[in-house]
């Protein structure tokens, strides 16, 4: 039976650095087997931080790759570089791959990396679930693409509308690998998203109130909530879609007496929510980086953090400005209309924020800021093209042209891909110890924002021309020739920007300057360890006592003292801190779980059951019996109450 | 290092109540879970507007199989609520026979349920009504027999003795999905049986 003793504990207070001799214990608690073995069954957030950003990068390219082939189609009139087929899949998988496989997975690498530090924690409130939300996420990301080198991916754009989608249309296996592998990866999404919601209701140092957490926690929570409830729209669309296919049910299937809107229905009430889950983060890490090289605190934190989550919740309302063109009753468009113009409110609270940081700051002219205050000028160009295409009539004209098109990349490229190479410049100091190359970061920027601006801002043009998107070429005598040659050459030199940004993240990682702790000044506790960071993050668990812990001694109208390196140490086996809610008094001493193969497991039986269930005509049914077997039996093998996790009666020491 | 002090306040260590980060987890995922039985209801309010009637085709589905099996889940709840009361006191038996009654019960409403799918008339692909039919019950059964794994496995850890007054999140956990599977219940029952005889 347990005593008293062993389930409660009055922790040492004790000051220390990771340069302190109990970082040895630390050490020893906390890394992990080392070599392959260890590299299989790591739980450390920053390993599988870097995973998911690397992982996330390489589809960036490919799906910029992907790209690039279709603008070389699309540079002259009558281009019959690619068939109407191969540009159906190119389209379709360069959407999917952006949407899904990038802008998503490449802001929960920030996340996963950044959070536990900037929260004074020790690691993500699930670390074994964080793997294995990084391993379905690559599994399914292959998956994805397994039809591809087939020729056979999916071809009806990503959103995937019935009945081009419906198997009396689109009878191969494209299809079908789109929808379970969509599927597959929004378990990836949801336990991820679960993990951030209970990380930080469960896990930030002692005195990080909710009003004091960086915003990039307030842009990933929203993000994640959002998800919890969005997500789950757009796997039951692809589980029905896929049953419509092969199991001859009929929800979408007119013949049958099912809807073919239910699909756009479901599909946009998770896909812009998704949108938002796709930039909030984003809008974070700029939140969080512009008063770092601005050398002052963020104007209006708190309208910025409201902001955006009443962006979120507005945007569960606003789905079917997608379906303008639809036929829906004249009273709902008017509805969705004006709900979509009303979140030009939050947006443009965020902006004026963002704007009256820079101007009343001292900015320093960084690499890093640079491209944190382009995307504020890229998002008012994507926010007024979107606020333009929320009026009904404008749409009708515009819907299905390059207008959105453009719009869309805007958003995209302007509100997620420049942040996150800003993220990069900015962050990659605490990666890796080094500095990347200021110089050549300055010309990438350049080469970049000017590529982007020349490539994308002509398809406004275009779409006001009246070129529709999706069209594998155009004849000559349009009028759509000479924007067309533009863009693609405007493209290609952005392109040229992001190959610049690799070849300096490349050589900076071998050869660049050692950066120290703290390279920019900046505030947040990721900035007090060292860089790289220990494996245990922080060797005591900091107290938070303002929103720039680290800044207090520099400004005048802070109040609060915090305590960087001095606060809990908790250093029997792998411990950190549990604190409440709102106010994060400590609660609880949390024993977090060793390295485990348990993620990597399940997540091979949980896709090797996708992989059946694709496999046509029942053959695959043999094997999706034995992986959902496998899979049951691995959940239990992960979920067996340990005696070190303090899970059991009989509470065991380390 | 330094020590300075040692805390005034003791500090519960590992996983206490909810204190437990996987009792937070657990009640993500059912929101979550919850959410995606909305959009499967939506789909059937949406369906159900969009066609012609009579709706249900055939006629509302009826209720002498679906009653006593709702009454089997919610006592099911029941059972379980009061199994998780005795662990909470220290009554390992308590939780034994809680355990053990509501794992009956469940397959009691599995029975129900597979005696009511067989005496369909209608298949998976006879329409859009039976699509739903099947679709919404079938996922609600899939949670069934998920919930009963997870009280199968929890009367297991209960057998080898690793739960006592003080260590129990395990059981706190696992049952949260249980009442869900429950209550959810509660919403597909209202759907299909209940909202056709409201017109």
């Amino acid at each position: 039976m347990s005593t008293t003793a062993d389930n409660y504990r009055a922790p040492v207070i004790a000051r220390a650095t990771d340069a302190s001799p109990i970082s040895e214990t630390l050490q020893r608690n906390w890394e992990g087997a080392g070599g392959w073995r260890g590299w299989l069954s790591t739980v450390d957030h920053k390993e599988i931080g870097k995973r998911y950003l690397i992982t996330a990068f390489a589809f960036l390219l490919i799906g910029g790759l992907e790209a690039a082939v279709m603008r070389a189609q699309l540079a002259r009139p009558n281009g019959h570089l690619l068939s109407p087929e191969a540009y159906a899949q190119l389209f379709t998988m360069h959407g999917v791959t952006m949407i899904f496989l990038y802008a998503l997975p490449v802001l929960s690498g920030f996340s996963n990396y950044l959070w536990p530090l900037l929260l004074g924690s020790r690691d993500m409130a699930f670390p074994r679930l964080n793997a294995f939300s990084y391993w379905v996420f690559l599994f399914a990301g292959l998956f994805l693409y397994s039809s591809f080198v087939l020729g056979k991916a999916p071809d009806d754009g990503w959103f995937n509308y019935v009945p081009y989608a419906s198997r009396e249309f689109n009878p191969g296996p494209n299809i079908d690998v789109y929808a379970l592998g969509m599927v597959l990866l929004g378990v990836s999404t949801t336990v991820g998203s679960i993990n951030f919601i209970v990380t930080l209701i469960h896990t930030r140092a002692p005195g990080m109130s909710i009003n004091r957490v960086p915003i990039l926690i307030w842009g990933t929570l929203t993000a994640s909530v959002g998800n919890l409830f969005a997500v789950p729209a757009v796997s039951l669309a692809f589980l029905m879609l896929w049953m419509d296919r092969q199991l001859g049910t009929h929800f979408f299937d007119v013949t049958g007496g099912g809807q073919p809107l239910l699909w756009q229905h479901l599909f946009w009430m998770f896909g812009h929510p998704w949108v938002y889950a796709i930039v909030l983060p984003a809008m974070g890490m700029v939140s969080d980086g512009l008063p770092t090289f601005c050398r002052r605190p963020l104007v209006g934190y708190t309208a910025v953090a409201l902001a955006t989550v009443t962006t979120m919740v507005l945007g569960f309302g606003v789905w079917a400005h997608h379906m303008f063109a639809t036929g829906l009753p004249l009273m709902s468009l008017s509805y969705f209309s004006a709900s979509s113009m009303v979140i030009v409110i939050p947006s443009a609270v965020a902006v004026f924020a963002w704007i009256a940081t820079i101007w009343t700051g001292r900015p320093v002219f960084t690499t890093a800021f640079l491209y944190f205050s382009s995307f504020v000028l890229l998002f008012v160009i994507g926010g007024v093209s979107g606020f333009m295409t929320a009026a009904v009539p404008v749409d009708l004209q515009l819907t299905h042209t390059y207008f959105i098109v453009a719009h869309l990349h805007y958003v995209l490229i302007g509100i997620n891909v420049f942040p996150v190479v800003g993220g990069i410049y900015y962050w990659f100091p605490k990666f890796t110890g080094r500095l990347m190359n200021e110089t050549l970061g300055k010309w990438g920027f350049w080469t970049m924002f000017i590529g982007f601006n020349v490539g994308f801002f002509p398809m406004h043009i275009l779409g006001l021309a009246g070129m529709p998107r999706r069209v594998y070429t155009y004849p000559s005598g349009l009028g759509w020739g000479l924007w067309n040659m533009v863009a693609t050459v405007g493209s290609y030199v952005f392109a040229i920007g992001i190959a610049m940004f690799i070849i300096n993240f490349w050589i900076s990682l071998k050869r660049g300057k050692a950066s120290g702790p703290n390279p920019w000044g900046g505030p947040s506790l990721e900035w007090s360890t060292s860089s790289p960071p220990p494996v245990y993050n922080f060797a005591v668990i900091p107290t938070v006592a303002s929103r720039y812990p680290l800044w207090e001694k520099h400004m005048d109208d802070v109040s609060g003292e915090s305590t960087i390196h001095e606060g809990l140490l908790l250093d029997q086996g792998r411990e950190t801190i549990g604190t409440s809610l709102l106010d994060a008094e400590p609660k609880v001493i949390l024993r977090m779980p060793g390295d485990s193969y348990m993620p990597l497991l399940l997540s091979l039986t949980l896709s090797l059951l996708f992989v059946g269930l694709l496999l046509h005509d029942w053959e695959g049914w043999w094997l999706v019996g034995l992986a959902a077997l496998a899979t049951v039996l691995a959940g239990i093998r992960w979920l067996w109450p340990l005696p070190s996790l303090g899970e059991t009666a009989e509470m065991s020491h380390d | 290092m330094t020590e300075i002090a040692v805390s005034s306040t003791k500090l519960p260590v590992g996983s206490k109540g909810r204190e437990a980060s996987g009792w937070w987890g657990m009640l993500a995922l059912v929101a979550t879970e919850a959410t995606l039985f909305a959009y499967l209801l939506f789909s059937y309010f949406y369906l159900a507007s969009h066609s012609p009637p009579p709706w249900p085709p055939n006629g509302p589905p009826e209720l002498k199989l679906a009653i006593p099996g709702t009454l089997v889940l919610i006592a099911g709840s029941v059972t379980m609520w009061w199994g998780e009361r005795g662990i909470k006191q220290g009554r390992r038996w308590q939780l034994v026979i809680g355990l053990i009654v509501s794992l009956l019960l469940g397959i009691g409403f599995i029975v129900l349920e597979g005696i009511e799918w067989a005496g369909k008339p209608y298949t998976l692909g006879s329409s859009v009504y039976s699509s739903l039919y099947f679709t919404i019950t079938g996922f609600h059964l899939a949670h069934v027999v998920v919930g009963l794994l997870i009280l199968a496995v929890l009367l297991l850890w209960t057998a080898f003795d690793y739960f006592d007054e003080n260590r129990h999140s395990a059981v706190s956990i696992g049952v949260i999905y249980w009442h869900f599977v429950t209550v959810v219940w509660l919403a597909v029952f209202f759907t299909f049986y209940i909202s056709p005889r409201l017109g």
